[in-house]
């Protein structure tokens, strides 16, 4: 609760700051300091203060599943803010605005990772979606950057139709909102009306979270957007979506897990492997992070199709994987001049600390031992292996992670074993001890998830 | 307390060693590290080989139902040592060796020793599974930046390889875990996991594969010949001398034991593949010209023999493949080491540009003849004691058809005889050409390494019992269970 209101508040101070402060580092700092403190605030809560009260009837319920993710969101913003908030001034001129919608799309998230209702379900991620659809048309003379604009808003508002059409169906069959009043058995089968609902969340959930085949806005979206917005949309607002995904087919559809199961493998399976399968083809870093991001999400989704213990532990693990590496590379790929694979040939002997990071956030990516990327994937793996029947989806997205790998290494291939002449931007050194703290952190997670993990029972 | 010792001291050397810009001090300083972990091998053999010393367990991913857990059984403590002797040898022998970024050369270098070690200690799946993936990634790095033209490619082929492998070793690891009764990734509780046939047959195939990639068997052999050729000679002699046995000895540990009746039943239809895989390479040997293809190839038809050992299943096959495993690591060693000083000093790896290097460099031939007949197996070297067991086992062997399979594994043997024997005739005997006519011999640093080869391969081809007494009773138990199942079928 805490998180959510200042987060709000801090949305309004950026945007009024914007108005009376003329010095971007001002604004900047403003932030930082805002996020520090959200951070703060939220860590609070776990440990029991809150400071504001509002009843919520309900509908809002801030658990130690939502408030540890909250705590994973905000460090990540944080740090993705240390990274890349300076190169946000070249974006445009409206320099606060950004940060204030970014604050915004925090205020979403807390919803999404805390409700009980669908009604806040929709209002989170709305919250999240229009200033997503603002930051991706923002550099406004760019042509492709106002096609993805155009084109996010048209098939989100789409998408976003098609979960009220879904909700509305859920409220006509139970008459409530409420998540866990949904959730109940009924006598014979289930209505067809609960079932159509459900599978049109389903539907726009997915969409949300890029996974195919809702996944074609993904590319060009990701691809047309300023690499800067890109980043924070691939990696933070893209686990909160799954943390609502998987709050909602917890608590509101469980008793109908044989009804949303095959459905959600289909969507495992075709978003594996065309988020994989079509990465491979990619020649700019930048639009094979976009295909990887949907890979990564064919993953993610198997914490759904399992749905226990180990999902939900593996999902906020996999979170922080994903987002930290994902930001570190990013972070990276800003600062380049050329953003296709032969861009990066050479830079191992220019950059050796930035290739050095970027290589652990590639293996953390590929999953390979001793980096979070592992962990996560492995928790995943295991929680749909201990349901029982379904090894064939573990295989199969055994041999889909091996295929990343392919795509993955490229870049790897071309930093340290290729000869080139890379165009960097320059960087200074507190970046460059960021990136290295990072991975760092992506080592020590890889060897004690528990670091994070404990605080879900503690 | 000497199982971790052997992981952290080549661990941490090796990470020091990322930070040493002086080349001399560079060279000193990863000798000095790896002649003392070879010391503390050698104290765990003689010294301190009482089970609390050899074992380890401490707390890791508990949560999990994995644990940081070590242990020498007497067919780790040979590879620990073939492992722990590798890599002075390798170090001694490439000294005058250039490498660009030398620093990091050395480092991965060090880093992979501490990979394969992991992977012959643990006794944790998960661990296991860790360590394993940790000895391919310095290895990646090394064949990719330092290796020959093409390196790139083959080596991405290479790794693409093994990593598909190894992740379907994981489904397996992860399918048994299901079955633990405890929750835990324990190889106690592996042990005693209680599998229905078919579900023995699935997780058989799940981990065989990701061992037989790695020895490799064919028809999963493809990487080996490219891969080799193209890597950098030094880390050449690690993949063939110490890493291919990590599957080899993925099976003693992991498989045989676990799922022991399938590993039974299959044990036809493997041995016939590693028996064709054996004929195949070694025609492709006979008609090489390159030394370093050679050597590759004759590296899988000896594979193939071992391979075939282990699944004899009785008593003289596996201490023969045991006993082979650390013999064969010694010898391509000493073979590798020579290819490499062929090619420095001569330019060329064909054998056709070769010729009369006796008369240039007669100790290094005298070292060339030695090894080479002990690569062919010949009595008094240490490969005659593991090969004349092997034969032994697969005479004695349960299998229908042992005779037709001692009789093609033998001509393989022939086959090996005749290339072998036309590489040391081709390369050291003949007419002096303009290749070879301003060769001088060896240097010290390379006497010494192939001095101390030529050593140990008498010492094991002449009293070879102290290492069969040492394996006997890990055999015998592997055995027992074979024996167990054979009877019950029965």
């Amino acid at each position: 609760m805490n998180a959510l209101i200042l987060s709000a508040i801090f949305g309004v101070i950026l945007m009024f700051s914007g108005i009376l402060l003329k010095q971007k580092a001002v604004i900047r700092n403003i932030a930082i300091a805002g996020i520090v403190l959200l951070l703060a605030v939220n860590i609070l809560e776990m440990c029991g203060t809150v400071l504001f009260h509002v009843n919520t009837h309900g509908m809002i319920v801030f658990d130690r599943f939502a408030l540890l993710f909250n705590t994973i969101a905000f460090v990540a913003t944080f740090i993705y803010l240390i990274l890349s908030a300076r190169d946000m001034e070249k974006v445009g001129v409206n320099y606060a605005e950004y940060f204030a919608l970014i604050f915004f799309i925090l205020c979403g998230i807390t919803l999404t990772s805390s409700f009980k209702s669908l009604l806040i379900l929709f209002l989170g991620i709305e919250i999240i979606s229009i200033p997503l659809y603002i930051l991706t048309g923002s550099d406004k003379r760019n042509l492709k950057s106002n096609e993805a604009s155009l084109k996010y808003f048209l098939l989100g508002a789409f998408s976003t139709g098609l979960m009220l059409m879904g909700i509305a169906l859920i409220y006509g069959a139970r008459g409530t909102f409420d998540t866990l009043s949904i959730n109940m058995l009924t006598e014979g089968k289930p209505s067809l009306l609960i079932i159509a609902g459900m599978l049109l969340l389903l539907f726009s959930m997915s969409f949300k979270v890029s996974a195919a085949p809702f996944h074609f806005w993904t590319p060009d979206v990701y691809d047309g957007a300023p690499t800067v917005f890109t980043s924070f949309m691939a990696t933070i607002v893209k686990a909160a979506v799954f943390i609502a995904f998987i709050r909602l087919f917890d608590d509101a559809f469980g008793v109908l897990q044989s009804q949303w199961q095959l459905f959600v493998a289909i969507i495992i399976v075709a978003t594996l492997f065309i988020g994989n399968i079509t990465a491979v083809f990619q020649q700019s870093v930048k639009r094979m992070l976009a295909y990887s991001s949907i890979a990564q999400a064919g993953f993610m989704m198997m914490a759904v199709f399992a749905m226990n213990t180990d999902a939900k532990e593996g999902l906020l693990l996999y979170a922080v994987a994903y987002c930290f590496a994902t930001i570190g590379i990013f972070a990276v790929l800003i600062k380049m001049k050329d953003y296709t694979f032969d861009g990066f040939n050479g830079f191992a002997k220019q950059q050796p600390i930035l290739a050095a990071t970027t290589t652990i956030f590639l293996l953390s990516l590929a999953g390979i031992p001793l980096t979070a990327g592992f962990l996560s994937k492995f928790y995943m793996l295991k929680a749909v292996m201990i349901t029982g029947q379904n090894l064939w989806l573990v295989i199969f997205a055994i041999l889909m992670a091996a295929i990343s790998v392919y795509y993955y290494f490229r870049v790897i291939q071309a930093m340290y074993f290729k000869t080139g002449d890379t165009q960097v931007v320059e960087v200074s050194s507190t970046f460059k001890w960021i990136l290295v703290i990072l991975s760092a952190v992506i080592i020590l997670l890889g060897i004690y998830p528990d670091i994070v993990l404990n605080w879900l029972y503690f | 307390m000497i199982s971790f010792l052997l992981i952290l001291i080549p661990l941490l050397t090796g990470l020091a060693t990322f930070f040493i810009k002086n080349e001399k001090l560079l060279r000193l300083w990863v000798l000095f590290a790896s002649i003392i972990t070879l010391i503390v091998s050698i104290l765990g053999l003689c010294c301190f080989s009482d089970e609390k010393y050899l074992q380890y367990h401490g707390e890791w991913l508990s949560s999990l139902g994995a644990s940081f857990s070590l242990k020498m059984d007497p067919a780790a403590q040979l590879l620990c040592l073939l492992n722990t002797i590798a890599f002075p040898l390798v170090f001694l022998s490439t000294w005058n060796n250039r490498y660009e970024n030398a620093k990091n050369f050395f480092a991965l270098m060090l880093l992979a020793q501490a990979g394969i070690m992991g992977v012959f200690l643990a006794t944790d799946a998960l661990l296991f599974y860790f360590f394993w993936e940790l000895a391919l990634i310095p290895m990646y790095f090394l064949c990719s930046q330092w290796g020959g033209e093409k390196r790139i490619a083959i080596t991405f082929k290479f790794f693409i390889y093994t990593f598909i492998g190894s992740l379907l070793m994981l489904v397996g690891i992860l399918y048994l875990y299901g079955h633990t009764p405890d929750h835990s990734f324990a190889i106690e509780s592996f042990y005693n996991i209680k599998l229905t046939l078919k579900q023995q047959n699935l997780v058989f195939w799940l981990m065989f594969i990701a061992f037989a990639v790695k020895m490799p068997i064919f028809p999963l052999h493809t990487w080996q010949p490219d891969t080799y050729e193209q890597a950098p000679t030094a880390t050449t002699m690690i993949l063939s001398g110490v890493m291919v046995k990590m599957g080899l000895f993925g099976l003693i540990r992991w498989l045989f034991p676990i799922v022991s009746s399938v590993a039974y039943a299959w044990g036809d239809v493997i041995t016939l593949t590693a028996i064709i895989g054996m004929i195949y390479a070694s025609l492709i040997a006979l008609r090489q010209d390159d030394l370093k293809r050679l050597v590759a190839y004759s590296s899988i038809a000896h594979i193939g023999l071992l391979c075939v050992g282990m699944f004899t299943q009785n008593v003289s096959g596996i201490q023969g493949a045991m006993i082979q495993m650390f013999s064969h690591g010694i010898n391509i060693i000493g073979l590798w080491i020579l290819v490499e000083w062929i090619e420095k000093t001569t330019g060329t790896r064909k054998m056709s540009e070769l010729g009369g290097l006796a008369q240039r460099a007669p100790v290094m031939t005298i070292f060339f003849v030695i090894i080479a007949l002990a690569n062919i197996a010949l009595p008094l070297t240490n490969a005659f004691v593991g090969e004349f067991l092997i034969f032994n086992g697969l005479l004695g062997s349960a299998t229908q058809y042992y005779f037709l399979y001692t009789i093609l594994a033998g001509v393989c043997i022939v086959l090996g005889a005749a290339y072998t024997l036309r590489m040391v005739r081709k390369v050291a005997y003949g007419e002096v050409n303009n290749r070879t006519e301003n060769v001088s011999d060896i240097s010290i640093n390379i006497k010494i390494a192939l001095g101390a080869i030529v050593v140990i391969i008498f010492a094991t081809g002449i009293y070879a019992q102290p290492i069969l007494d040492f394996t006997s009773e890990l055999t015998n138990e592997l055995v027992q269970k074979f024996d167990f199942i054979r009877q019950t079928l029965q």
